[in-house]
This record gives C-alpha cells, structure tokens and sequence, in this order.
C-alpha cells in the first residue's frame, strides 16, 4: 500500500504497544477450573445433590449479575467466569443437603448485594461468596450445619447425618474424633482424600491442592497468602490446640478439617478483597490464621475460616495504603 | 549456561528481533529533503543560525546552542534551506525545524583525520563532542557533553555503554555492535578519557551472541574494559537497571542519577558517534534506524539522515502492507504512535515499528484494575502501579505523590502485564501532569 494513502488512517494509542495474553476472563476461567477436581470429588462423596446446589448457585449468580447489569444499562460481564467462580465457591462453600431456596438467596447476597452494589468486579470490600455464606449462616442456622455423611458413590440421593470433625472435636474432644474414625492415620487419610461430612466442596483436601499446584504453577497464585495463613493454623493448633498444655496440639488435624484449603488457596487469595503487595499478604494470611485458631478454639463456631478472610477484607485497604514495596534504590547496595 | 546479570522483577516480551537481527545496516536513499528540528534533544533548543533560500553543505552548523544544556544541529545533506518554522515532531509537538531542500548532490564540509585523537585532553575532547551535536541515541536524547561534564563533589569511577537493546524489535545497536565494534569500544576510550575514569563495561542482553562475541574480541587486550552479558528481560537497558545489574549499585530514588553513585551510561550508538566526531569532526547528521514490523514489505537496519521524513523512509523499506494500521517511532514499549508520518527522523529515534491489524490490541476498552498484583510484581522500580493508575482515574494526583508518582519511568512493564488492559502509562503520566514533584 502507497505509504501516502495511509496517513489518515494511523492508529494512535500510549505505549506499550504490545500486551502479554493474560484477561481477566482467562484468570477467572483458570480458577474454575482449578476447582473441579474437587468438584468432581463432591459429587462422588455427596452425590447429585452436591452438584445441584452447586449449579444453583452458578445459574443464580450468573443470571442475577446480567439481570442487574441489563437493569442498570450497564455492559454485560457475565462472561468473564467471576460471578460463574462466585457460584462455584459459594455452592462448595454449602452443605451438600439444602432446601433449594438457600443457595439462590445467598448468591443474590453475594453478587447483587456484595459486589454489584459496590460498583462491581474490582470495587468490592468483601469476598462475594463468603458474604453470600455468612449470610445464609445466620439467617438458616439449623440447615447450615446439618451435615451428611459422605457415601463414596456418585449416587447417594439422601444421606444420614453426622456431625463434621471440627464438629465432633468441639463437642466431644479429639479421642472421640479418632475414635470415629478408627486411627489417627485413617483420620487423616479420610481428611485428605475427603471422606468426611462438611461443606461439599471443602472436604477433598487432595483435589484441592491439584487445583491449588495448577495455579501456582500458572501464577495466578502466589504462596504468600496460603503459606502464611496455614503456617499461623498449624501453628497455633500445635501450640494452644492441646489438651495437655501448652505445645501438645495436633496441627494436621486443623490443617486437614474444615474449610481451610478451600479458604486459603481459593478464597483468601481473592484478588480484589486482599492486598496487592506481597509483604501485605503475608500480614494478611497470618492474621486469617490467627483468627480462625481464635474462632476455632476459643469461639462458639466449631469453623473460623469464612469469618476470618472477612474480618481480614476489612484490613485489606489500611494494609495496602501503610505496607508498600521497596523502592528501587532504597535498599543497601549488596556487592 | 552462561551466568548473566540482571536486575529485579521485569518482564518478558517476545523479543520479535528476528526481522532485522540478521541484516547488515544499509544506507538509506539520499532523502529529497530534510526537515531537522532545532530542538531534538532534552534542554534549550538551538537557534537557527541560517536563513531562506541559503545554500548550504552537508555536515554545517545549521542551529547553535544558546546554553549549557543544550545542542548544536547540523545539516544532514547539501541543498538550499526552504523553509523555517513550526513542524511535527515524533514527540507529537510542533517544533521549530529547518528544511532543507537536497541538490541531489550530498557536498559536504570537509572532514579531517587525527589519528591522534585518544591524545586529546579531557577538555578537547568534550569540546568536539559538543561542537558535533551528539546526544544520548538511546532515545533519551540528553546532551552528551553534559553528561561528560559531571560537577566535582559527584566523582564517577565508572562508564557503562549501553548494548542491552532491551526493546523488542529494535536492532540499531545489535547491528552496530557486529559491524563496527572496534570504533564503539574507541568511542567507550575516549569517553573514560573525558571522564578520568578507568573502568568500562559493555553491557549486551544474551539473546544477541554474535554482538557479544564481537565486542569480546575487540576488547580481548584491554585489561579496564569488560563485556557482560546481561539475562533477556525489559528493561534491562534502562540506565539504573542497568547500573544495578552490572555493578550492582542503586541509583537513588526522587531524582537520583547515574552520577550519584559514580557511573555514566552511554548507549553503543553514541560511543560510535562520538569516535566519529573526535576523530574526524563529524557532526551527528545520520544514525542507525531499525524499520521493522509485520507492516513494513522489508524490515531493515538502515542508515538515516537526521530529518528524512517517515514517509519517504518506508518507501525505501518497500512501503507497507495492506494490513498496516500503526507506525510508532522507537520501541514498542516505550514508542511513540504517530498520527502523521509527515514526521522526521531524529537524533532520538533508533527504531520505526509498523504494526497490522493482526498485532493490534484495542486499548481503547479497559476494565477496573482486580488489584491481582501482577504490575506490582513487575515494577522495576519498586512501585504501586496498580493504587497509582487508580488514584490518578480518580483525580486523586496528589495523593499519588504519597505512592512515588515521580520515579516512575513509564517504562510500560505495568500495561503490558495487566489483564485488565488498563492504559497505565498514560493514568501515570496524567498524574504526573496534574502535579508537581
């Protein structure tokens, strides 16, 4: 083409003029993705209605968050996979048994009332889904800790219910635990691999920690977050969990249980409730542990996860404002 | 693997040098006519010392600096001056520029041999520097005399020449560096001569062997001059990463220069510039342009008159395709658009990149920043793009400040990461401009 017919056609736009290939949408997609393995163990331990509950709260999040843009005139974002992740963690955050109304009232709470009616993905204080779940706590107590027992069968329609090992360490101690179990080692196997009553995406700690290796690995992830929060839990497990005194508690056993991989690598690590810089988030994950041990050991709640990452959203912003990174040229020359 | 120095955070464009990495510098067609702004460097613009409808030769003084921090402009080609006034520059200003119409014949002012140049003093020695208008070719275009002439309580023990190319795309200096190492590393004596310094590296990124092996053997006798190489990763030929990575030093932030912890760096092009003007007086009337992009029929390493205009540069490269929708002068991480190609080249410019359709990203719609971290991580300056690009969509400028506003260099490793697409360069430099240091 003749270099003259082209010059009132030019592009103009500020530097770069090249972007890597990472969108939102691709993070957010990896991030459900990273989640089905443990997705898939649910429906194996809880069976179809583990993935009712989920898709529930998937169609209710993703249609409440176009329904609401489409009202407001604003643009359409339902394909950029956050409200689909926003359903997903709050339906694996739910017991595997809920009346049907449950999960679609709490993912109107977290998409309409946490994130858009704070200006939406990138303006919210709270982790949408958390918000969603400590709201159907409070309001449907009794059907929010009524646990099934896992079936290991794909099929299960109705279970018995049992109560969640955080649960029967809070009620009756750790021999009883054990007990229930068989061995201490089965115990832990059972923990790992996720044969255990709890909120039906929690439990498969295994599946979890594939998802969580996927997006460390892919760097949509770093450790700060996880490390810090499940090095403060094994930590103040091991030091104030015991019967015995001071440093006879058994970390694994608080490592393993609850919603605490779930929260740690998935939850905690939201990017738009915790801090951007690195060092503010280790201040970030070790107060998460602190106070879920606090809630865990010394509180009402058998489980202190979802209450800590949303007592730590609130410091997020005071954290990123006083924790800042080195700037170049602050720091002693080392050679 | 060979060990490479390098700095902190960064990132890692596709080098995309294949284009032109292999070809030698070839001299452009002797332009029509030239338009040579009086003002292409950072300081006080020259003064027209010519008039209209004068005859004048290659290489004569056309602009002569009013002060310190300043420089001369010279006349690129024979011809007769037709024109002074206000044209476009790729800065997208309007500059003071004189034009110049070629007699097609290309006489100029003689030139004269010393061999004896590396017995200049210190003095004579920035002084011909001066008088040939060469500045920083690296882009920056800061005097080059001035950098030379550090004040006294700033001892430099240091000189750095800049090979690291850090840009993708760009391969003026990769190209200079494998054809004429010899006089670089002549150009790098006579810098250490004017500074009283003892001590030269060149600095080159590994993903250019042949530019590492040439500049080796050049300085295989030279016991004060030391070839690194330094690891692949934007913007390793910024000047402090630079610094940092070679010798290890930190310039210090609000402000700080090279000088302040003993060093000067100066780019592969200048040294060779500067050999040529010590040694033979010859003003800076051409450099070393990389044409280059899917949107140009034939990248090329050419030679370049200061003032030839883009459009007849990219005939002379085949012109462009069908698909090219963006020409941008320098880099593609620190280039400028352009919106005319009624642009010259200038002292300044090392590369031309057009792009198509196909490279094109439309950075016209952004999404609010998810605060994932990603620009943090890659800040080689230790800042908060992320809380500065969204105090500065707020109006909130001064608060910025409180965020280190002023050390960023808008080297642009912020946007190119961010995977809401966010313009924050431009957040950046808004704020800057809403705000005083």
């Amino acid at each position: 083409m003749a270099v003259e017919a082209k010059k009132e056609q030019l592009i103009v736009s500020v530097s770069p003029h090249i972007r890597d290939e990472e969108t939102v949408s691709r993070i957010m997609w990896s991030v459900n993705f990273a989640l089905f393995p443990a997705l898939v163990a649910s429906f194996y331990y809880f069976g179809p209605r583990a993935i009712f509950v989920t898709a529930l709260c998937i169609v209710t999040s993703v249609l409440s968050e176009y329904v609401f843009q489409r009202a407001l005139k604003k643009k359409i974002t339902i394909s950029d996979g956050s409200a689909f992740l926003t359903g997903l963690l709050l339906g694996m955050n739910l017991p595997p048994s809920l009346p049907f109304y449950i999960p679609i009232v709490g993912s109107f709470i977290a998409i309409i009332i946490t994130k858009q009616l704070f200006g939406g993905l990138g303006y919210n204080i709270f982790n949408p889904a958390l918000i969603g779940r400590a709201f159907l706590l409070i309001t449907w107590p009794k059907a929010m800790t009524t646990w099934s027992a896992p079936t290991a069968s794909f099929v299960a329609l109705d279970a018995k219910t049992t109560a969640t090992p955080l649960g029967l360490l809070k009620e009756e101690g750790i021999g009883k635990l054990i007990e229930e179990f068989g061995s201490k080692g089965d115990l832990y196997i059972n923990l790992l691999i996720g044969s255990r009553a709890g909120s039906l995406g929690e439990t498969s700690v295994i599946f979890l920690l594939l998802g969580a290796a996927y997006l460390l690995y892919k760097r949509y992830i770093t450790w700060h977050i996880p490390v810090s929060f499940l090095a403060t839990v094994g930590v103040l497990a091991w030091a104030f969990g015991g019967k015995d005194g001071l440093f006879t508690g058994d970390p694994l056993i608080h490592l393993l249980s609850g919603g605490l991989i779930l929260g740690a690598f998935f939850m905690a690590t939201d990017y738009v409730t915790c801090p951007t810089i690195r060092k503010g988030q280790i201040i970030f994950g070790v107060g998460c542990g602190a106070i879920t041990m606090l809630i865990r050991l010394k509180g009402g709640f058998p489980e202190g996860v979802m209450f800590a990452i949303l007592l730590m959203n609130c410091f997020s912003p005071l954290i990123d404002r006083n924790v800042k990174p080195e700037l170049f040229g602050t720091v002693k020359e080392k050679k | 693997m060979v060990k490479t120095d390098t700095f902190e955070r960064g990132v890692h464009p596709h080098d995309s040098k294949e284009l032109t990495a292999h070809k030698p510098i070839e001299k452009a067609h002797l332009p029509k006519r030239v338009v040579i702004p009086l003002s292409q460097h950072i300081g006080a613009p020259a003064k027209a010392e010519v008039n209209i409808g004068e005859e004048i030769k290659k290489y004569q003084l056309i602009g002569s600096p009013p002060g310190f921090v300043s420089a001369p402009v010279h006349a690129s080609l024979s011809g007769k001056v037709i024109a002074i006034g206000d044209f476009l520059h790729p800065s997208g200003r309007m500059i003071p520029s004189i034009v110049i119409e070629s007699d097609g014949k290309d006489e100029g002012v003689p030139l004269k041999d010393n061999p004896d140049y590396l017995r200049l003093s210190p003095d004579e020695i920035k002084g011909l520097i001066r008088d040939a208008g060469i500045v920083g070719l690296g882009g920056a275009a800061f005097p080059t005399s001035v950098k030379l002439s550090p004040p006294k309580e700033k001892p430099v023990d240091t000189v750095i020449l800049n090979g690291a190319e850090c840009e993708p795309y760009l391969t003026a200096d990769h190209r200079l560096m494998v054809e004429r190492p010899r006089e670089i590393v002549n150009g790098l004596k006579l810098i250490m001569k004017a500074l009283g310094v003892s001590k030269g590296y060149i600095g080159i990124e590994n993903n250019k062997p042949d530019a590492i092996e040439a500049m080796e053997a050049v300085v295989a006798n030279e016991s004060d001059i030391e070839v690194r190489t330094l690891t692949v990763k934007y913007p390793q030929g910024a000047e402090k990463m630079l610094i940092k990575a070679i010798i290890g030093r930190e310039v210090p932030p609000k402000g700080g220069l090279p000088m302040d912890v003993g060093v000067v760096v100066q780019n592969v092009g200048t040294a060779l510039a500067i050999y040529e003007a010590v040694r033979y007086g010859k003003p800076l009337i051409e450099r070393v342009v990389t044409v280059t992009g899917k949107g140009i029929r034939e990248p090329k390493n050419m030679m370049v008159r200061i003032g030839t205009m883009l459009t007849e540069l990219l005939e002379d490269c085949g012109g462009l395709v069908d698909g090219a929708v963006k020409v941008i002068v320098g880099g593609p991480m620190m280039g400028f658009a352009q919106w005319s190609l009624d642009v010259p080249v200038v002292k300044g410019t090392s590369g031309i990149l057009v792009q198509t359709e196909e490279d094109f990203f439309p950075s016209e719609e952004y999404f609010t920043c998810i605060r994932c971290g990603r620009c943090v991580d890659v800040c080689p300056m230790g800042l908060n793009p992320s809380m500065l690009s969204i105090l500065s969509e707020k109006g909130h400028y001064e608060e910025a400040k409180e965020y280190n506003l002023f050390d960023c260099f808008e080297c642009g490793s912020c946007a190119f990461v961010c995977p809401s697409k966010r313009p924050m360069v431009q957040f950046i430099r808004l704020a800057k401009s809403q705000t005083k240091p």
